[in-house]
């Protein structure tokens, strides 16, 4: 067990890799009750939320959802976050477990008293659970008894229960097809239980917070407080794809702007080691041409790939694809190349 | 249940030496390749380096973490284990024989005396 974000969390079960493959080739169940869940309602909601959120919320109905970031008024990222639209006036954001707080303070202070919104904060009072992998669509018909229970990707099916809502997500952060549930946590333990036991039934296993790392690293998926954070705008994470700059205004929209016109200082880019090395692991640092420019940010080895993989950011001069890096690790320099993103594709059936 | 081999002495970090041989061979516990798990980089010590008991000497990296390896007795590092290599998950599949990582030529034989037997190092991992 290992703190995370103030929760005892597991690692691994029964080992990294075959957690990940179990991901990769079966279904696993991963535990993600840290998670935050915020709820922001009213008449007002869609239109403040577009006002404080990066992606066009507008574009959601009923429903639906979409990865969308918070910023700072520099353009820096708060938090990224899964916006689902639960009605019409109603919206359920899925945020970082380490960012709660940080993400509540920043939504209420952008509220005027002319917005007609209304706040809760559901983490507490919830739990959550990860199915993920090809069998996934398989462990939910048998867990709820029925094929129509599975969340297609981006949707949300909401469900109220005699302890309260459940939400069934079509999202994950394995590349994988799946759904993230969260429940009443009381429920949470005998879900937990069962899901459990169909995963297990599909030729799955409990996966621990390693494989969720190595699995969203194959993918190139960012993660908060490694690849994102308040000193760096989305562009510069390639996140651009989940900004709408044409919309009006929104916190964070003015600096984006600027730095698109100025060019961005550098990029986050996917690398991986080219020869025999170990692992590159966060804050080795990353050389380009002898001289030291930056520093791993995410990076493990890939269990898919058998080879270091990672992310950094670079100078745009070294930012691409082929660029020789070099890794320092333990005062020795292995080479790496960047890399086009995602690291690992799905072998074509 | 872990395996754990009554001719070889034990340190607390889960490394273990057979002493009855010289040099002596080092390795670490079926215990601890288990905590482990996946071994995917060995980073040897350099041939010839002098260490002292307790010093940190090498590194194996598994997917989980780096762990830092330290000499069970003083002496010199007169052979390693070129085959981990190439094959790091030898250390998980034969952490007693075909997973020794290095050998040492020791200066000071009482050191490893007074190292854990196979029933201390049992209680010591509970």
């Amino acid at each position: 067990m290992v703190p995370f974000a103030g929760w005892d969390m597991p690692v691994q079960y029964t080992g990294i890799v075959e957690e990940h493959k179990a991901v990769r080739q079966s279904v696993g169940v991963f535990d993600i009750s840290h998670m935050g869940q915020l709820i922001v309602s009213g008449k007002g909601a869609e239109a403040f939320l577009n006002r404080v959120l990066t992606n066009n919320i507008t574009k959601l109905q009923p429903g639906q959802g979409q990865y969308t970031l918070l910023l700072n008024n520099k353009g820096g990222v708060i938090d990224d976050l899964i916006a689902y639209r639960t009605s019409e006036r109603e919206f359920f954001l899925v945020v970082n477990a380490s960012r709660i707080d940080a993400d509540w303070a920043h939504i209420e202070s952008q509220l005027t008293k002319d917005d007609d919104v209304m706040m809760a904060n559901a983490s507490d009072f919830t739990a959550g659970l990860a199915i993920q992998g090809p069998k996934a669509r398989e462990v939910a018909a048998k867990v709820f008894g029925s094929s129509d229970s599975f969340p297609e990707h981006n949707t949300i099916l909401v469900t109220m229960t005699e302890n309260g809502p459940m939400w069934l997500c079509g999202t994950g952060y394995t590349g994988e097809e799946g759904f993230e549930f969260f429940m009443p946590a009381e429920t949470a333990e005998a879900w937990f239980r069962k899901i459990v036991d169909a995963v297990k039934a599909e030729g799955g296993v409990p996966c621990g917070l390693g494989a969720r790392d190595t699995l969203r690293l194959e993918m190139g998926y960012p993660l908060n407080g490694n690849d994102l954070s308040e000193d760096r705008t989305p562009l510069q994470a390639g996140l651009g794809f989940f900004v709408d700059l044409n919309k009006d205004n929104f916190t964070g929209r003015d600096a984006l702007l600027t730095q698109k016109t100025a060019g961005l200082p550098d990029k986050l880019v996917a690398f991986r080691m080219t020869g025999a090395a170990p692992p590159p692991r966060p804050h080795y640092p990353v050389a380009h041409a002898s001289q030291i420019i930056g520093e791993v940010c995410s990076g493990t080895q890939s269990p898919s790939l058998g080879t270091g993989i990672g992310m950094t950011y670079v100078p745009l001069s070294a930012a691409g694809l082929g660029t020789t890096l070099e890794i320092e690790i333990r005062g020795r320099r292995f080479p790496a190349e960047v890399v086009k993103k995602p690291f690992y594709r799905k072998p074509s059936v | 249940m872990s395996n754990i081999p009554n001719n070889l002495r034990y340190r607390d970090s889960h490394e273990w030496i057979d002493p009855t041989q010289d040099p002596s061979p080092v390795g670490i516990t079926d215990h601890a390749q288990a905590e482990l798990t996946d071994v995917v980089f060995v980073d040897p010590p350099k041939l010839g380096t002098q260490v002292s008991a307790g010093q940190q000497v090498c590194v194996i990296e598994s997917v989980k973490a780096a762990s830092d390896i330290y000499a069970p007795v003083s002496g010199e590092i007169v052979a390693i284990n070129e085959a981990l290599s190439s094959d790091p998950g030898l250390l998980n599949r034969d952490p007693y024989l075909g997973g020794w990582i290095f050998k040492i030529k020791t200066s000071n034989a009482a050191q490893a005396d007074a190292l854990m037997n196979a029933e201390a190092y049992r209680k010591h991992i509970g």
